[in-house]
């Protein structure tokens, strides 16, 4: 019974029809909890006895890593499902996923620079977690890249699954030893606020730009999955219904 | 206590089913169905001829036989059972050369045979410069073969089959580029494995004389899938 | 009746030898590469002895991982193209030890030369004598982790065209670790500490890699050539 809806699931053509119902209430959703969220850290937080204003930029800094980092997990489990069960739908997800993975990562990079700016006086520091935030940025441009080289989708989705499988085993390997480095070089101490000794009024809106986040990371996956599926489903009967109604 | 059973690989018995039986292959890539419907079934001594216009699929149904691609749906049972429960005893008891002749050009003839020959499980005693003299390279066999002509790597390639106690035997295009004592030599190679209980399956456009041929035509998958 | 397993290592390796043998002069490129390039520090920084000593250990690390990253994109390449790699694909061996065979003949001519030229680098950027033997030990072992983890970027690039740039992209990320463990076994040398540890770290690595790549690579394999 269950593989019946798990096979069901893995169709496109029932993802499709199944996220034109959902989608619009989903990204409601997504965007009233974001702007509430932004509202509440931006504007109605208290400012940092330190940093000022300055730090409210980890509204946006923390929730993006987040995301960034299980954002390339996502991606490596749809390229294991897509090569455990062979299922195409599983390989557009991964296909999708990377360039928002790619796209957050950024944004937690730049927005990790233009905190850094205020705070310590410069816009890089080689510390344990930037560093590692530029590898996964690395990564993904390298699943990306791997997988827009091949003509052959079927090769570009094995092959793009194999990576990101290769680097998910490395991620944990590549942060300890980067982490390791950071330690060993040990130049100024510069410490990430970390979240547990932050006061409960700013801890509050974070949490919520974190639920949001996920929730906005939902919608794009869900977004850019559904043209993957109509570029690559164009040649079927729902998929031309869908374009030209008039025609048939 | 029964005393503990010994996993060898096994030898698999003679059976009633035939050396090679493929059941409802088929093969797509990038949504478009490459190969449908294939079933054939081959015998020892028997002979099959793939035709089919260019692009029909007649190199992927035999890298699909050789197990360097993967089938869609459908099995491929050797001897009876399916070639992915017997792997080793199949491909062992195969030999296949493809439409490159697999020729490494900075090793000498005599080297990329010995190589060849390295890598097969079921030889016979025939030495490597017997060998060579059976294709007509005797006096090439200390020649790089970035020195030598398409047609004599392909004879290169070719030596294998004097060598190789393989039952089946896969060739995609054999007759390219090896002239009409070439074509002739092959067709005689052939026969004796055929007489010896082995089995051919070949993708050519050539007219063959060869006893238990049958020919086995592919026509393009029929429109797109809908 | 039959080969046992090990026959694919060997046959390979030893295959593979004969060809880099046979084209020497390339298959030195990378050793050559390696030691030209580390003219170019010195001649883009300083010549003062003690700003290289600091930086010896890192810049010797960096090229040679340059070197090797150079190296190993003609691993299946050159089997690729003229049809020995279909060949590799239907062996009757598990393919990982043929793969093996293959990485291992690699880093016998990529890894082991560099390892080997690198005191000559050594003397030429001024390294302090302490770091010689952790050196030629971190880059024993960390050219083998490089060899292994390349071989997976090249199996997955191995159809496409100018796939070493793209190849270059996929690996460098996955190097990262072993030129921090491989440095660290250096620096800690030079600064009088024990450098034992940071190179077990590299072995477990190598030890890790010479487990999983030759499965991964194996697997890209049978992936991208069959297209």
């Amino acid at each position: 019974m269950s593989w019946q809806w798990f096979h069901r699931l893995g169709s496109p053509r029932w993802f499709y029809q199944t996220s034109t119902r959902w989608l619009p209430l989903l990204a409601l959703i997504a965007a009233a909890i974001l702007i509430s969220g932004l509202v509440w850290g931006l504007a109605i937080a208290p400012a940092d006895a330190k940093q000022g204003n300055s730090f409210r930029i980890i509204y946006i800094h923390v929730p993006a890593s987040f995301l960034a980092l299980a954002g390339y997990y996502i991606m490596a489990i749809a390229g294991a499902v897509g090569l455990i069960w062979k299922m195409k739908l599983s390989y557009m997800v991964m296909k999708s996923a990377a360039p928002i993975g790619a796209a957050l990562t950024f944004i937690a990079l730049v927005t990790g620079a233009i905190w850094g700016k205020p705070t310590w006086g410069t816009y890089w520091v080689w510390d344990a977690r930037i560093t590692s935030m530029l590898i996964l940025l690395f990564l993904y441009l390298g699943v990306m890249a791997l997988q827009y080289a091949y003509h052959s989708i079927d090769a570009a989705s094995k092959a793009g699954a194999i990576l990101a499988l290769v680097g998910t085993v490395n991620i944990p390997i590549i942060y300890k030893s980067v982490d390791w480095w950071y330690t060993l070089h040990q130049p100024a101490t510069i410490k990430f606020t970390s979240a547990p000794s932050m006061h409960i009024d700013m801890f509050l809106p974070l949490l919520v730009m974190i639920v949001g986040f996920y929730l906005f990371y939902a919608v794009a996956l869900i977004l850019h999955t559904r043209s993957e599926i109509l570029r690559r489903e164009r040649k079927t009967a729902w998929v031309r219904e869908l374009i030209e109604p008039e025609a048939r | 206590m029964p005393p503990k059973k010994i996993h060898r690989a096994r030898e698999l018995p003679l059976s009633q089913s035939p050396l090679l039986k493929v059941e409802n292959l088929a093969f797509e890539r990038d949504d478009s169905a490459v190969l449908e419907n294939i079933n054939l079934s081959l015998n020892r001594g028997e002979v099959l001829q793939i035709e089919g216009a260019n692009g029909s699929g007649k190199t992927t149904l035999l890298r699909l036989l050789t197990t360097a691609l993967q089938p869609s749906t459908g099995s491929i049972l050797y001897k009876g059972e399916a070639s992915s429960k017997c792997r080793y005893q199949y491909l062992s008891d195969m030999l296949y050369i493809g439409h490159q002749p697999a020729v490494k050009l900075t090793l000498t003839a005599e080297e990329n045979l010995r190589w060849m020959i390295n890598s097969a499980v079921k030889t016979n005693s025939l030495t490597i410069a017997d060998a060579l003299d059976g294709v007509g390279l005797s006096g090439y066999s200390d020649i790089p073969c970035y020195a030598l002509s398409a047609g004599q790597h392909r004879r290169v390639a070719l030596a294998r089959l004097l060598i190789s106690e393989a039952a089946l035997w896969y060739l995609d295009e054999p007759f390219t580029a090896i002239d009409k004592q070439g074509v002739s030599f092959l067709e005689a190679r052939l026969q004796e494995r055929l007489n010896r209980g082995g089995a051919v399956v070949l993708t050519s456009h050539q007219d063959l004389t060869l006893n238990n041929l049958r020919k086995y035509s592919l026509s393009a998958p029929a429109g797109q899938a809908a | 009746m039959g080969h046992s397993i090990n026959s694919g290592y060997s046959a390979w390796l030893k295959r593979d030898l004969l060809l880099a043998y046979r084209r020497r002069g390339e298959a030195a490129s990378p050793l050559i590469f390696f030691v030209m390039v580390s003219t170019l520090i010195p001649l883009g920084l300083t010549p003062e002895s003690s700003q290289l000593a600091e930086i010896a250990a890192g810049m010797i690390w960096v090229m040679a991982l340059l070197a090797t990253l150079l190296s190993v994109d003609g691993l299946f390449a050159n089997d690729y193209q003229d049809g020995s790699l279909e060949q590799l694909l239907i062996t009757p061996q598990l393919l990982p030890m043929p793969v093996l065979g293959k990485i291992t003949a690699h880093w016998l001519t990529t890894g082991l030369p560099l390892t080997l030229a690198s005191p000559l680098l050594g003397v030429m950027l001024s390294l302090p004598t302490s770091g010689y033997l952790p050196m030629l030990c971190s880059l024993a072992l960390g050219t083998a982790c490089l060899s292994l983890t390349g071989a997976v970027g090249a199996a997955l690039t191995v159809s496409l065209r100018k796939g070493g740039l793209l190849l270059s992209l996929l690996v460098i990320p996955l190097y990262m670790p072993v030129i921090i463990f491989g440095t660290a076994t250096i620096s800690y040398a030079i600064d009088g500490l024990n450098w034992l540890p940071p190179l077990a770290i590299l072995g477990a690595l190598f030890a890790a890699s010479v487990a999983l790549c030759p499965l991964a690579a194996a697997g890209a394999l049978r992936i991208t050539s069959a297209n």
